[in-house]
């Protein structure tokens, strides 16, 4: 195993940093059901790392464990090197994390420009009268964010679509838009709950490019859960895979494909 | 006004003197524009020039030799605007090419011009290009690349690969050093050196790079400027492909003669609304945008309130009675022109607004036929909208119609300085000042189409109306055949008729040399998949839509009509069409079964769909077939369809008597 202050480098070259989020010996339960039984491991700064499972395995779980929507009953949850207690979520968003969801979750009746204009609420400054009368700081402020959100207009291709109110748009430019939002907040760990579920193979080629971009051009280091075997083995340097709460497998993708529990999951040996 | 000609006559001679020209004239005002992150960003001539230069100077730092090729790949955009410019000073030639070419295609026109440079817009070109050398059999010419768009590039090996806007910091820096060096070669050109080369997309058989000089370019521009009396007040939206000859003009000529403002939109996907904000006042684009608009109109107009619909057709009606003559100047009665100033106040004005025709004073169509309908309404809306006719051999212009002679059936008078004449054989030649200095490497090719007095022949079949001296085009000359009885057979003037109808986006008409006419049908999903919604039809795909028997229905009465008005031209009446299939599949020119510029290739769709053919002329009415198509990003499939035939009726020799009738 890897010292977690030393990186490593992939095998298309990309540097990988030391670990940023360390998950230790995880439990979470809702009252009887043990959703997660003691899983431990980390992402690195710049990784693109996967949580994969069938369905069920508590992958979602283990991504809201990791955004701080969850406290898990056991273990510890380490991130840039503190340990983190429970959080409200604005604390979460503003220690750099921000994620999307596996059910959009996006203002339908707001236009793409101000969803994602969202995105950038916790870098907001001025107060609410400020705002409200165009006064004082509030008008500089608005001008950054605008264009730090134009930027991310332009970086994902949807300007066409930037005055289109969300409601109104195929569903695979919506994800497109939420995963904007999300990246609007400047994060430095981004979490992407199922980003191509539902989609087809021309907008999940898109998506993956995406991604790809986004750690590439921001540096952002991202965990994904993603259901889509070839998109996970294409997309991602290491992949945690879990089944019935436990993790069974943890490593790069041709490591895990070689893993005999991870087949066995994948193909359904009866578990007793 | 800024006087545009020396009055001495010796106007510059190339496009960087007209630049030179145009900073000291016109410094201070917008040369060019182009939207980006949301806001418009625009740069004067003095600034556009200062940008040029420094990429002059990085070129040449970076070893680009007078008489080199430069490729240029990338969307519409002030920089690539200027990496021609700037070739052009170094005395080298840019070739600009079209960015949705795939690999294999651009790896025939970079080897046969031998690009040593290739500025591309972003990451996809830049794969391409470096995936064309990395091909076994291409030749490895292309020594440096210049990239505009830096995303995603960061990985890549920069050893013979810079960003733009690296070259232009390097250009300044090195400006002391070879900026005398750049001067002479600037003062070297003239107006016989080359100022761009153009592939023809050529409808058949490998394209043919069209060499044209400063004097072909500026003559061309100044000459037609002028009949259109555009000045450097003008606005263009640059939209079209750049690899296009006409956007060389409009954006490039014309802009720099006359010193009008080139607007870039800011990916091809908000061009409406781009084209809204702007405003253009000068404008051209292809028949189907047109259309297209059209269509959208009407079927908005379904879903608006019924007060509304009223008030729209009323005035559309009171529009299509006097627009034309008003616009004509022709004269128009007093109640009449206050209908239509009240219909311009509640309808047109906004509807123009909309489309973003507000301000438009010339727009021109040309590259297919337009359906008088869709010509005439966007007249009768008051927009001055034009045909003309031309080629890239000719530097686009070789007819055009004049403010006052405008038809929908025409293109036009003889450009100025346009000599035309028709052949025995009824094919269209022309000469001008325009007209191409030859074909790049290729003295066979440019000999038979340029003879020794400089006529060129058009490769189209027409005639000059006697009484406006307007030209008329029937058909390409090649494609006008002889049915088995000996009638003529010009399958697109059919094709025509039949792409009017705005379900029709394609048509392949077949006939040469048989006994009866056939066609292959495209429908148009945007308004056959309205149609479908409103009337609960649902449909998967393409293909099931295609093979719905209510859209059958649709198109045999599409096509017996057209069959009823092909029967009243007597010369015609042979092309009837006796039976017709819907194609499964988009023609696509990723299959090669269009050109680039979306013209049909018969001899493509003939051998592809050859088991169709067959099954048009055996009488059987189905045919199963698998057809291989090729995605966006290069991979390969397969379409599998059964396809029906329908048989439509056709009219006899006397059908004047009967349409009369009815």
């Amino acid at each position: 195993m890897l010292d977690e202050t030393e990186g490593y480098t992939t095998a298309d070259g990309r540097q990988i940093g030391p670990v940023v989020m360390d998950l230790r010996n995880i439990t979470l339960r809702f009252g009887g059901v043990e959703a997660i039984k003691n899983i431990s491991f980390d992402i690195r700064q710049g990784e693109i790392r996967a949580i994969i499972g069938p369905n069920g395995a508590g992958k979602s779980s283990m991504l809201n464990v990791i955004s701080g929507f969850y406290v898990p009953q056991e273990g510890e949850v380490w991130f840039k090197g503190y340990r983190r207690g429970p959080m409200k979520p604005y604390e979460v968003a503003r220690l750099g994390i921000a994620r999307t969801f596996q059910n959009i979750a996006l203002f339908d009746g707001m236009s793409v420009l101000d969803n994602i204009m969202t995105g950038r609420l916790n870098k907001v400054k001025s107060g609410f009268f400020s705002q409200a009368l165009w006064w004082g700081r509030a008008e500089a402020e608005e001008i950054a964010n605008r264009e730090q959100v134009e930027k991310i207009i332009d970086f994902l291709e949807i300007q066409n679509i930037r005055k289109t109110p969300v409601g109104r748009l195929p569903y695979g430019l919506k994800k497109r838009v939420e995963l904007a939002r999300a990246l609007a907040a400047e994060p430095q760990l981004l979490l992407l709950d199922e980003p191509m579920a539902g989609m087809n193979v021309e907008e999940k080629e898109d998506m993956s490019r995406f991604i790809l971009d986004v750690n590439d051009e921001f540096g952002t280091t991202i965990a994904l859960i993603e259901h889509d075997m070839g998109v996970v083995m294409d997309l991602s340097d290491r992949v945690v895979v879990m089944d019935y709460g436990r993790k069974i497998g943890d490593g790069t993708p041709s490591e895990v494909r070689s893993n005999q529990e991870v087949i066995d999951a994948y193909l359904g040996v009866s578990h007793d | 006004m800024a006087q545009l000609r020396a009055p001495d006559g010796a106007d510059p001679q190339s496009i960087p003197a007209l630049l030179a020209r145009n900073v000291d004239r016109l410094g201070p005002r917008p040369a060019y524009r182009e939207k980006e992150f949301g806001i418009w960003q625009s740069w004067t001539w003095a600034q556009a020039a200062d940008e040029i230069r420094a990429l002059a100077l990085g070129m040449l730092n970076l070893g680009l030799r007078p008489g080199d090729h430069v490729a240029v790949i990338g969307r519409n955009r002030p920089a690539h605007y200027w990496a021609m410019i700037a070739t052009q000073m170094c005395g080298a030639v840019p070739v600009p090419l079209y960015q949705d070419a795939v690999a294999e295609e651009m790896a025939y026109v970079l080897g046969h011009c031998g690009a040593r440079f290739v500025v591309c817009g972003d990451q996809e070109q830049v794969d391409k290009v470096l995936e064309v050398q990395a091909m076994s059999d291409a030749p490895r010419n292309v020594e440096q690349i210049i990239y505009t768009d830096k995303r995603g590039m960061r990985k890549y090996d920069h050893a013979r690969m810079n960003a733009l806007a690296d070259v232009q910091a390097e250009g300044r820096a090195s400006g002391q050093r070879l900026g005398p060096e750049l001067d002479a070669r600037i003062a070297a050109l003239d107006y016989d050196s080359t100022c761009v080369m153009l592939y023809t997309s050529g409808t058949t058989g490998k394209p043919k790079g069209v060499v044209l000089s400063n004097r072909n370019i500026i003559e061309t521009a100044k000459n037609t400027s002028d009949f259109d009396k555009l000045t450097y007040r003008d606005e263009v939206l640059a939209y079209l492909p750049m690899a296009w000859v006409g956007d060389f003009i409009f954006s490039m000529g014309q802009a720099t003669w006359t010193g009008f403002t080139v607007n870039c939109p800011e990916s091809a996907a908000t061009m409406m609304t781009d084209l809204r904000e702007i405003g253009p006042t000068y404008f051209f684009a292809p028949p189907r945008v047109f259309e297209g608009q059209l269509t959208n109109v009407m079927i908005r107009m379904e879903d608006a309130g019924r007060f509304k619909r009223w008030l729209f057709k009323h005035y559309m009606a009171v529009a299509n009675r006097v627009g034309p003559s008003l616009l004509d100047g022709k004269p128009v009665g007093f109640g009449d022109r206050i209908a239509y100033g009240l219909g311009n106040l509640l309808i047109y004005g906004p509807l123009k607004d909309a489309l973003g025709y507000g301000r438009i004073r010339v727009g021109y169509t040309a590259g297919e036929a337009i359906g008088p309908e869709i010509f005439d309404f966007y007249r009768s809306l008051g927009i001055n909208l034009k045909q003309l006719y031309g080629q890239t051999e000719a530097s686009v212009f070789i007819t055009q119609q004049p403010d006052g002679g405008v038809r929908s059936d025409t293109v036009g008078v003889p450009s100025p300085g346009v000599e035309l004449k028709i052949a025995d054989t009824g094919e269209v030649f022309y000469r001008g000042p325009g007209t191409f200095v030859e074909y790049y490497n290729n003295p066979e090719s440019t000999a038979s189409t340029k003879d020794a007095e400089g006529w060129v022949a058009t490769g189209d079949a027409g005639f000059i109306e006697e009484e406006t001296g307007q030209l008329r085009i029937i058909d390409r000359a090649k494609d006008v055949g002889k049915m088995a009885d000996g009638t003529m057979f010009a399958p697109k003037y059919v094709e025509n008729k039949l792409k009017f109808y705005p379900n029709i986006l394609e048509a392949v008409v077949l006939g040469n040399g048989r006994d009866f006419c056939t066609a292959m049908i495209n429908i148009d999903l945007n308004a056959v998949g309205n149609w479908a919604e409103r009337n609960n039809i649902a449909y998967a795909s393409y293909q099931e839509l295609a093979g719905h028997p209510q859209v059958y229905a649709t198109i045999k009465e599409h096509v017996e009509t057209v069959n009823r008005s092909v029967a009243q031209d007597p010369m015609l009446s042979g092309c009837q069409i006796h039976r017709f299939l819907v194609l499964h599949k988009e023609l696509d020119p990723d299959d090669g079964e269009m050109t680039r510029t979306r013209k049909v290739r018969r001899a493509v769709i003939s051998e592809k769909f050859a088991d169709l053919v067959a099954a048009l002329y055996d009488g059987s009415d189905s045919v199963y077939t698998e057809t291989e198509v090729t995605y966006e990003d290069g991979r390969k499939g397969v379409i599998k369809a059964t396809l029906k035939i329908e048989d439509v009726p056709v009219f006899g020799e006397a059908p004047m008597e009967k349409v009369a009738a009815e």
